[in-house]
């Protein structure tokens, strides 16, 4: 028999519902790179590095009057159960896009004209919401390199396990799950700035799954703010 | 190409006018075509307004993945062809193309909308691999929607082509004869993909291509049964959890009216 993933209201990892798993985010981990950021939840660790803004490469895709945003997400070939192979994929082209478009409404991208912003998220371990460790270690990086923000952008994820809604699903939630939903949320506009599905769900469950969704970005947020208040005010 | 300036476009929403002065929830007329490939096992050409796409499903044998031994193979592919738009350019698929292959793939398989099960020929061995490949024709906005619609229409019109399996001295051959179609392949569901975009803080859907240089963000979802199966937000800008739900409503009726074409 299959081993069940809810266990007397518990998880198999031992969490509530509501729970994210241990964070750990900090800024300015990196010497060379103008802004960077880390961000672990549970086992998932992502980097993130900023360098620009700069001159644009190639410069047929510069802009006029605003700086452009560029990224890159990898997942590093040791980061997975079976090794990923190197190099860009169609699901890390797809994240890269979507990555960039939740940070770019935080951005004072019209400050930067004719110039590049280059963001390279690491996937160096990955145990589901890779993208989301992604965006939240961008935006430390982006903050660490003084890139002027409205914002900082936090991301989570949210599942339907076993007909249950849970925040943060992981390992076998996330290979066995019926829903995963990652979200990017921009709290002082109070809007979500990256949204996927993949699953079934009616329309009283997405509100109910974004409610909580929201719930568990605030908790990334307070431990961005702490990572950019540890390296800024306390040192 | 004519084209109007996105600041117009904003304008307009924010008065409650759309450049071709439809509702906010109404879509441009849609046309469904099917079987026009005869070499494909099953096609369709669709137009939403001025855009036009066509799907056309082929069918080999090949291996199953290893952690899925007895499912089928469902691999969707997308050409934003040069002659559709004059920003499309040749070469290797860029980003939006990947990101529409992705959405519309989702769309289906997360709708369980191809029972795989059925394309099994021989459990971890032989299976039966569905390539749905999407060119994109003409640039008229909404692309994603036009493409789920073409992907979906094309698989219901699908047949498997004949397949004999000859036994010499203990090998199996798979021969397949393209000329003779047998079964319709197995298609449950009818995933639709709703698409809306927010201009000037409003929600219309639909967008046509005047109406997409000047959005904010948009919002795809792949919608099945009044459930929803998939969703992608795209291009920069966030919506509102009443955004969303509001997105949602309305995609469900629309998906509904979709599906009533497709027979």
């Amino acid at each position: 028999m299959e081993q069940k993933l809810i266990v007397d209201g518990k998880r198999i990892d031992g969490r509530t519902f509501d729970q994210l798993r241990p964070m750990e985010a900090r800024a300015g981990i990196l010497k060379n790179a103008d802004g960077s950021g880390y961000f672990r939840l549970g086992r998932t660790i992502a980097i993130a590095g900023i360098f620009g803004p700069r001159q644009v490469h190639p410069r047929h895709m510069e802009e006029a009057e605003a700086a452009i945003l560029k990224c890159r997400y990898n997942m590093a070939s040791f980061s997975t159960t079976e090794r990923n192979r190197p190099g860009p994929s169609r699901r890390s082209k797809e994240i890269s896009k979507v990555i960039r478009e939740a940070l770019m409404p935080v951005l004072f991208l019209e400050e930067f004209p004719k110039s590049a912003i280059d963001l390279h998220v690491e996937i160096l371990q990955a145990d589901a919401s890779t993208r989301c460790a992604g965006i939240n270690a961008a935006s430390i990086a982006l903050a660490d390199a003084g890139i002027p923000m409205r914002d900082l952008i936090a991301s989570c994820s949210v599942g339907v396990v076993e007909g249950q809604i849970m925040l943060d699903i992981a390992g076998k939630e996330d290979t066995e799950g019926d829903v995963d939903l990652p979200i990017a949320y921009y709290p002082k506009r109070d809007l979500i700035t990256l949204l996927q599905m993949d699953g079934m769900v009616t329309r009283e469950q997405l509100k109910q799954l974004l409610e909580l969704a929201k719930k568990g970005a605030m908790q990334v947020y307070e431990a961005q703010r702490q990572a950019l208040r540890s390296k800024y005010l306390e040192e | 190409m004519i084209s109007i300036d996105p600041e117009v476009i904003k304008e307009l929403t924010t008065k409650g006018i759309r450049v071709d002065h439809r509702a906010f929830d109404e879509y441009r007329k849609i046309k469904i075509e099917t079987g026009i490939i005869e070499k494909a096992e099953g096609s369709a050409r669709v137009e939403i307004g001025g855009t036009k796409v066509i799907a056309g499903v082929k069918m080999e044998i090949g291996e199953p993945f290893a952690d899925r031994p007895d499912d089928g193979v469902l691999i969707t592919n997308a050409e934003f062809l040069a002659l559709a738009y004059h920003e499309f350019e040749e070469g290797p698929p860029r980003e939006n193309s990947i990101e529409l292959a992705r959405v519309v793939d989702r769309g289906i398989r997360e709708s369980k909308a191809i029972d795989l099960k059925k394309l099994c020929i021989e459990n971890g061995k032989k299976v039966w691999m569905v390539f749905v490949d999407i060119d994109i024709l003409d640039h008229d906005g909404n692309l994603i929607d036009a493409a789920a619609l073409a992907a979906i229409a094309a698989l219901l019109n699908t047949k498997f082509p004949k397949l004999d399996i000859i036994e010499e001295d203990g090998e199996k051959r798979y021969v397949i004869d393209y000329e003779q179609k047998t079964d319709p392949l197995p298609v449950t569901q009818k995933p639709i993909g709703v698409t809306a975009a927010k201009i000037s803080g409003k929600i219309l859907f639909d967008p046509n291509i005047a109406e997409e240089s000047a959005v904010e963000g948009k919002i795809s979802m792949g919608i099945t049964d009044n459930m929803i199966a998939s969703i992608q937000k795209s291009e920069p800008g966030g919506f509102s959890i009443e955004e969303i739900d509001h997105i949602a409503e309305i995609a469900m009726k629309k998906a509904s009216e979709i599906r009533a074409m497709l027979g």
